[in-house]
């Protein structure tokens, strides 16, 4: 049986939720710990978690 | 056995009866879920007409738009200019000097007297297509964006002149924005020195982006950054900014990576020369792709008050657009604060010294 292609999307898109979500823990934790460096760890938080985004599109927009 | 059997063939009746009451079911609702792809389809795609909304007649099935038309201008032997009222949304043939044109799903034909547009045995269409360079929907938003930078920025600047350069007015929204892209984006990725060369182009870009992402959240429907001509045009400024002030060193990290072993080197200039690419790459895509999906996510869930049809569905459907709407203002102003933040840092390894 083939497997239908929006599965595998699916499959990448919660892939990338995950690493999201851990991107978001890993800067919670880290504003925890240093709450003056917050600034600088949001931006790069948004940057890594634009950089796993764009995965989640690549996958979406390959189905189509 | 027999009794086996015979429950058996019954079960596989029943399910045979409801499987195709279903399909009856799904044939009805997908009609109506066609019906809304095709809107959704519509909608994200660029158009030769700038129209609002458009109603059904009942009796007739036609349908009726209200919008205003836009100038269709096409070279082909010599520039042809004609409204694209004349078109009517792909009803009517339109003449121009001895050419025969038509409209079909957003893009225009050349045609017979008669309209007749071929097609080959792949469902594709083989007429001729002359080079379009229409003012359309999109166009017209972004000049109508630009048009609303150019004047507010350069009434912002003539505030500060005559309010010995204190805000005012508009100016107090707008300078907080101006001075974080310049103190958290542009002097910490591309250097103290160095970043006022660069703050023009990011100022400008950050404004741009947000003003059509926001843009396309108002009722006027348009989606021009989540068209990725637009955004293959940003991302190619920034392309052709980043290595065209890049100096000496950037060159070197490239072709010649200092401080690994030597026989890595010719490895890794294939793939430093590949990142060259991929990076404005991936800013095309991301803009390009995070708002098209947010107006294919915000369409879909306005049709599905009308496959619910029903109370429950409708204020469910109504709160969850409420809030992705929410979320996309937030999106709206993150991807251009995204876009930004990429490009100041790629100027940034452009422009690095060496001295790490």
């Amino acid at each position: 049986m083939e497997i239908p292609k929006i599965v595998g999307a699916g499959l990448v898109i919660i892939g990338t939720g995950i690493g999201i979500g851990l991107i978001g823990r890993g800067a919670m934790d880290a504003i925890g710990r240093q709450p003056d460096a917050s600034n600088k760890i949001l931006v790069a938080a948004i940057v890594i978690a634009a950089l796993v985004e764009g995965i989640a599109f690549a996958a979406l927009f390959a189905v189509n | 056995m027999m009794y086996t059997k015979s429950r058996s063939f019954f079960l596989l009746l029943i399910l045979l009866s409801a499987s195709f009451t279903h399909a009856k079911e799904e044939e009805k609702t997908q009609t109506i879920q066609e019906e809304i792809t095709e809107y959704i389809y519509h909608h994200v795609q660029d158009s030769h007409d700038f129209s609002l909304f458009s109603t059904k007649d009942e009796e007739t099935g036609k349908k009726k738009y209200y919008g205003f038309p836009l100038p269709v201008i096409l070279i082909d032997e010599g520039i042809k200019i004609f409204m694209s009222s004349k078109l009517d949304h792909g009803k009517k043939v339109v003449e121009s000097s001895g050419k025969f044109y038509k409209l079909d799903h957003g893009k225009i034909y050349e045609t017979n007297s008669e309209g007749y547009i071929s097609y080959n045995d792949d469902g594709k269409i083989t007429n001729a297509m002359p080079l379009d360079l229409s003012i359309t929907k999109s166009v017209f938003s972004i000049f109508l964006v630009s048009l609303l930078m150019f004047f507010l920025f350069t009434s912002l600047a003539k505030s500060y002149k005559e309010n010995n350069l204190i805000a005012k007015g508009a100016g107090r929204f707008f300078e907080p924005i101006v001075i974080l892209i310049r103190d958290e984006i542009a002097i910490p990725s591309i250097g103290e020195e160095k970043h006022k060369r660069y703050m023009a182009f990011l100022l400008t870009v950050f404004f741009f982006i947000w003003f059509l992402n926001l843009l396309g959240l108002s009722p006027l429907g348009v989606n021009v950054t989540g068209n990725i001509a637009v955004t293959f045009g940003l991302a190619l400024i920034t392309f052709l900014i980043t290595n065209l002030t890049a100096n000496k060193t950037y060159w070197k990290h490239i072709f010649w990576m200092p401080g690994v072993p030597v026989w890595l080197k010719p490895l890794l200039a294939p793939i430093e020369l590949l990142g060259v690419f991929i990076k404005p790459f991936s800013l095309m895509i991301r803009l390009y792709a995070n708002i098209l999906a947010g107006h294919i996510v915000l369409y879909s869930l306005i049709g599905l008050i009308f496959i619910f049809k029903n109370l429950v569905g409708s204020s469910l459907s109504l709160v969850l657009v409420f809030f992705i709407s929410m979320i996309e203002i937030l999106v709206a102003l993150l991807q251009a604060y995204i876009f930004t933040l990429l490009s100041a840092l790629y100027f940034g390894f452009a422009v690095q010294e060496e001295d790490h």
